[in-house]
């Protein structure tokens, strides 16, 4: 009845468990992000369960959206493939229930507003939460625009993570930090999502700030491709996310049967780098 | 009519936006936070400059001197005669230096850039005469330029793309999405996403994330005061239906915004109904969208059900874009503007009639506008005046027509 008994778990406290877990033993959390739907739906769950396997803490699972503004090419291209293989929202809540029923890792969608606030909020949110989701990523919402579906959210016990950027001021990123649940997105670079080849200067310093300010795990984001520069930011941060270079990654594989396991074996690297930290 | 002083006006529709940027309940800022310090900043120094007699007078000289105002009011004397009701009046931008109104804003915004210390622009352009007023612009102060088009607009508005290369600007093409001016405006905020410290964006209409909307209309407003004027001064009263094309809108708004308080003129916008009323073959958000979000601000716009934009189409490429300006979605609802829509065809016709009429070689964009005023006026009385607002010149839609006739 374990799993039951997880299912009635708020997302919030799901996460809050994962969290726990990697610093009882002592590692940095690893947060993958995938697309919903690139290539199908069927493999999108063999791929959720390959990372959960190799010991990712959470996953990302971006909703392809049609006009991205914050992603960079490699994410933009994931997105539209996606989409043009019939990617849609009933289908993306549908890999996160099949998930669901066979695996705890939490799942958090990374939506534009624009496709919540079609639906409606709290119908985004109610369809999220029966379908197992921990939590939002709402890339495109700013604090000022957020109350009504912060409100929710907290309704819901589902996680509305929020994002400090290097352009964010002080003050400004202590309200994100207070306001955020789940955890903090720390994002590492001023621009879109991708893949970069160096730490931005500064970095290190910003999130041992950071750290102190906020009461939620810190995960940093937006660049970080190799698992030498995930243990960079591990020793300072409780996490890491990665995105484009595992979409990379997964678009290099040769088919459809191979894509899981490439990305359970590039998921394994990032966890062995933030071992120990 | 009795001109209405604005001040007795109980609810002011002029009153917006409010300090979230809300028009009502559209506006707004759905942006990343890495821009969200960049529009703080912009609004302050906006703020700061329309206060200040300086920036005032720096603009009101350029709009002299470089663009050639006040532009004129051009009675159409031809035109009125085969439509056989109101008198026709064209509000002449399309003889604004770079041939459209687009040239108010880039000036206004480029003086914004300056005070900012921001040395570098980026802008996004459609049918290229934003592009080409963004250049010219930082020609004139020396800024770098960098103009997003979409590939599809790169081959259909192609005497633009070599102006805007004549004026030292760099334009890249946009090769995803429908590679039109929605895929321009994507490609811009990524550009700015990564160099908001140094780079300005020059949004070309009353689109975008807050404080955009406002700046826009509010440098375009220019149209619609010397519209006021040169009524008042010609006719000693306000027109008595002003009518605008509508793509983003920020011609429309320049010409509305100043006459929204006196409720006696009908405001009429035109969008682009394109081939037919199914999806995908028009670009006409108010006339067949809902409330929704893109490029950072919320209003109507064409999306499915799931909230992914759709396909448009239309002939013109300025008006070739899925969302529009959130006031004008606030003057829908409010009743205050009426919006319509005119297909492909029927700008096409107006395009020759005007041309061959009057002498005027109109905008593909103005010439929606056009065809829906020939139409009122015809339906309208002698003594009463419409006034187009003629955005722009056609030239730049000469090759691309005579390739759709087969007349290459």
């Amino acid at each position: 009845m374990s799993s039951k008994d997880g299912k009635q778990q708020t997302g919030i406290k799901r996460l809050e468990n994962a969290f726990a877990l990697c610093k009882a033993e002592g590692r940095r959390a690893v947060s993958p992000f995938i697309t919903a739907g690139d290539p199908d739906c069927d493999t999108t769950v063999a791929i959720l369960k390959s990372i959960s396997a190799a010991g990712a803490t959470c996953c990302e699972l971006g909703v392809p959206y049609s006009d991205p503004i914050a992603d960079g090419a490699v994410i933009q291209s994931s997105y539209t493939r996606a989409l043009n293989a019939g990617m849609n929202l009933e289908k993306m809540f549908g890999i996160v229930s099949s998930f669901r029923e066979v695996c705890e890792m939490p799942l958090l969608a990374m939506a534009s507003y624009s496709l919540i606030f079609r639906t409606g909020i709290e119908e985004f949110v109610r369809r999220g939460e029966a379908s197992g989701l921990a939590g939002f990523v709402v890339p495109d919402l700013p604090l000022e625009e957020s109350d009504d579906l912060d409100r929710q959210c907290r309704k819901s016990g589902l996680a509305l993570v929020r994002l400090v950027t290097p352009t964010t001021p002080p003050e400004r990123a202590r309200e994100i930090a207070r306001r955020s649940t789940g955890f903090l997105y720390c994002v590492s670079v001023a621009g879109v999502t991708g893949e970069r080849t160096a730490l931005p200067d500064g970095l290190i310093d910003r999130i041992k700030w950071l750290r102190k300010e906020s009461d939620v795990p810190i995960l940093v984001g937006f660049g970080i491709s190799s698992a030498g520069q995930a243990r960079e930011v591990a020793a300072v941060a409780d996490g890491v996310i990665v995105g484009s270079a595992v979409v990379r990654c997964l678009e290099e594989a040769r088919d459809n049967e191979s894509i899981p396991n490439a990305a359970g074996s590039f998921v394994q690297e990032l966890v062995k780098a933030c071992e120990a930290c | 009519m009795p001109r209405v002083h604005a001040e007795v006006v109980d609810h002011k529709l002029s009153a917006v936006p409010d300090s979230l940027g809300r028009f009502g309940r559209f506006g707004g800022r759905y942006v990343p936070e890495t821009l969200s310090a960049a529009l703080n900043q912009l609004e302050c120094a906006y703020d700061e400059a329309i206060v200040d007699p300086a920036f005032v007078s720096e603009l009101e000289g350029l709009f002299g001197a470089f663009v050639g105002r006040p532009t004129p009011l051009l009675f159409a004397k031809r035109l009125t005669e085969k439509a056989g009701g109101a008198q026709i009046y064209f509000k002449r931008e399309d003889l604004s230096h770079t041939g459209a109104h687009k040239i108010n804003n880039t000036l206004g915004q480029a003086l914004l850039a300056i005070r900012m210390g921001k040395k570098r622009i980026i802008a996004e352009t459609g049918a290229g005469q934003h592009g080409v007023a963004t250049a010219t612009a930082c020609a004139r102060f020396g800024l770098e330029c960098i103009v997003y088009m979409g590939a599809e607009d790169v081959r259909r508005q192609s005497p633009n793309v070599r102006t805007m290369k004549l004026m030292g600007a760099e334009v890249r093409p946009v090769e995803s999405g429908s590679r039109t001016l929605r895929d321009a405006i994507n490609e811009a905020m990524r550009d700015w996403m990564a160099t908001v410290e140094t780079t300005h964006y020059i949004i070309g209409s009353v689109v975008g994330p807050h404080p955009f909307p406002r700046i826009v209309r509010d440098f375009q407003s220019v149209i619609g005061r010397e519209t006021i004027d040169c009524c008042e001064s010609l006719f000693g009263r306000l027109p008595d239906t002003v009518v605008a094309c509508v793509g983003g809108g920020s011609n429309a708004a320049g010409m509305f915004y100043p006459f929204v308080d006196y409720p006696d003129v009908r405001l009429v916008g035109v969008e682009a109904g394109g081939r037919s009323s199914d999806e995908g073959d028009h670009a006409a958000p108010l006339t067949y969208g809902t409330p929704g979000i893109l490029h950072g601000s919320l209003s109507y716009v064409l999306q499915d059900l799931d909230g992914q934009t759709a396909d448009v189409h239309s002939v013109s490429a300025g008006l070739d874009y899925p969302g529009v300006g959130p006031e004008h979605s606030y003057w829908r609802d409010s009743g205050r503007v009426d919006y319509t829509s005119v297909t492909d065809a029927a700008a096409l016709d107006a395009f020759d009639m005007v041309a061959q009429q009057e002498g005027v070689l109109p905008a593909l964009e103005t010439s929606h506008a056009l065809a829906w005023a020939v139409e009122a006026a015809s339906e309208m009385s002698p003594e009463e005046i419409l006034v187009v607002c003629m955005s722009g010149r056609g030239d730049k839609d000469a090759a691309e027509i005579a390739r759709l006739r087969g007349q290459e």
